[in-house]
């Protein structure tokens, strides 16, 4: 199966697309294993942005000239080729925001407004990164309604009969991630859309770390929001996507005032634009729509199987790399299991791990991972996490286990 | 010594290391040695966050001395704490509040404290110097 979906797949040919991994960190070719932080850019996206600027750039959806007409239909070409990606049913329903935060964001505090309430609640769940915590913490707050939490188990798996106990009809939306950040976790969307639909409440699902790693079908999950970067996807910083049902859409008031979401202004009374401009407030990023219009043609060149079948045979391998190591402790042991390695090594801590990693010209992330609630579970300060993208080669994985060794050697 | 006699003898002991290795090795065994705080100052009061590790400092007074003790859950910046309670620890209080710590910037080790870093090093030593302008006033 792994062998007739990687058929084509040519990791040294994609690499050279990749301008930054040819590179050196510490005086060492680098080795990066950071990719859920962010990933790199192929030069197909930063030639595109590029390009835009130097040839194309004028402001959207204003001017009547030429210039400007070739920027908008540019930047709503990316649009189409975002709502084609997730396969959302309206490009209407595809939201540029600033990435995954500002979308949870966006939600979270519309949502809060005109459904929260003193006596409501949000569910959400303990493996959360704190910008799938914090908005719902302040939309709480602002209506007096709480936060509940789906407990997560010691594998790092989601403890499905505690979400159907605290599925209530209190809960006015469950936000939930797609796949851990710390973890790699992958949780079951589709169940928990179809309880959460079977008593009228909707879900946001926080895809920023599905998105550069599988397939994602908005409509197949049936998640009434789904919110991802651009720039975790081999796309640009400063754009992603709020995907949103148009019931829902229409249903909530707009997030930010400016020029764009308008129809008519008066000082008495504003009425507001269409989707998705209701939304769209100010100057948009259009480079960056651009860039991400580039980064997920440039997904669907290599396709999501070819992904998929290389990245978890590199998952295999560096767990089994890693595995050698004595006192090497997996954090995060889920059966489905995006390519997230986050471990510690007994007596080590994680920042030592890491800062010898970096001379070595290997690029893992460590800390809490903007997951603190999920850390003081485990009772553990961080971890290291070296995450995995299709670009990554087994000699990143030599390299990394390797390091870890001469580390572990070091510091014990 | 003063602080700046302290500083270049420390320049000079890295200057033999041949490599970052030895470098390393050498915080390393700094920061495995024994605890350089006393446990009871080990609370919530003397403890300064950083995102990656956690560092607790303590200051008193030696007459017109201040006297630091510090520590932390990573070796690597308990070995650094340790380099800077070298240089700061029982000096006058003036001359810690006035200190230009570039010793650390010379022995290659600038990286870790960076506000990037969040390793608690740079509020450490923001706290250190205010301990001295603190205690030298109140002298």
């Amino acid at each position: 199966m792994a062998v007739i979906a990687k058929k084509g797949f040519d990791v040294e040919k994609l690499r050279s697309d990749f301008p930054l991994l040819q590179t050196m960190m510490n005086g060492k070719p680098i080795a990066f294993l950071d990719s859920a932080a962010s990933s790199q850019k192929p030069t197909r996206v930063i030639e595109a942005m590029d390009t835009y600027y130097r040839e194309k750039h004028a402001n959207v959806h204003r001017g009547v000239y030429q210039l400007s007409q070739e920027a908008t239909t540019a930047y709503e070409n990316a649009r189409e080729l975002a709502r084609a990606f997730i396969n959302a049913p309206s490009a209407h329903e595809v939201i540029f925001v600033r990435g995954c935060t500002e979308g949870i964001n966006l939600v979270a505090a519309t949502f809060g407004r005109r459904f929260l309430d003193a006596g409501s609640e949000v569910l959400i769940s303990a493996m959360e990164h704190h910008s799938n915590i914090v908005p719902w913490q302040m939309a709480c707050e602002d209506k007096g309604a709480k936060l509940k939490v789906i407990p997560v188990n010691e594998k790092g798996e989601l403890v499905m009969e505690e979400f159907e106990r605290l599925l209530s009809d209190k809960v006015k939306i469950v936000a939930i991630t797609h796949v851990s950040n710390t973890l790699g976790t992958i949780n079951p969307i589709e169940e928990i859309v179809e309880k959460a639909h079977d008593r009228g409440i909707p879900v946001l699902v926080d895809g920023a770390q599905a998105i550069p790693h599988m397939q994602v079908d908005v409509q197949a999950l049936g998640a009434d929001f789904y919110a991802f970067s651009g720039h975790k996807m081999f796309g640009p910083t400063g754009i992603g996507v709020l995907y949103g049902k148009e019931e829902w859409l229409n249903a909530l008031p707009p997030y930010q005032g400016g020029g764009e979401m308008i129809e008519t202004v008066t000082f008495e009374k504003t009425t507001y634009n269409e989707l998705p401009h209701k939304f769209e407030a100010g100057t948009p990023d259009i480079a960056g729509a651009i860039g991400l219009g580039a980064a997920i043609e440039y997904i669907q060149s290599i396709g999501y199987d070819a992904i998929h079948a290389h990245e978890a045979e590199l998952l295999d391998y560096a767990t089994q790399g890693l595995q050698q190591v004595e006192g090497i402790r997996f954090i995060g042991t889920a059966r489905e299991k995006a390519s997230v390695v986050s471990f510690l090594a007994d007596g080590i801590h994680p920042y030592d791990l890491g800062t010898i990693l970096d001379k070595l010209g290997i690029a893992v992330r460590t800390g809490h991972h903007c997951t603190q609630p999920l850390m003081d579970q485990f009772c553990i300060p961080g971890t290291v996490r070296a995450s995995l993208a299709f670009y990554n080669n087994k000699n990143d994985i030599d390299r990394l286990v390797d390091g870890v060794k001469r580390a572990v050697a070091m510091l014990r | 010594m003063s602080i700046n006699e302290i500083q270049d003898e420390i320049i000079d002991e890295f200057s033999l290391f041949s490599d970052w290795m030895e470098k390393y090795e050498y915080i390393i065994d700094l920061g495995k040695q024994l605890p350089l705080i006393d446990e009871k100052y080990k609370d919530e009061e003397h403890l300064i966050k950083g995102c990656q590790s956690r560092v607790w400092l303590h200051a008193g007074l030696d007459g017109d001395k201040v006297v630091f003790t510090a520590d932390s859950d990573a070796v690597i910046t308990k070995g650094i704490i340790a380099l800077l309670i070298r240089v700061l620890s029982n000096q006058p209080a003036e001359e810690v509040a006035k200190s230009d710590l570039y010793f650390i910037g010379r022995i290659g080790l600038k990286e870790h404290l960076s506000p990037t870093r969040s390793n608690g090093l740079v509020s450490m030593v923001k706290q250190m110097k205010m301990y001295g302008l603190a205690l030298h006033a109140k002298n």
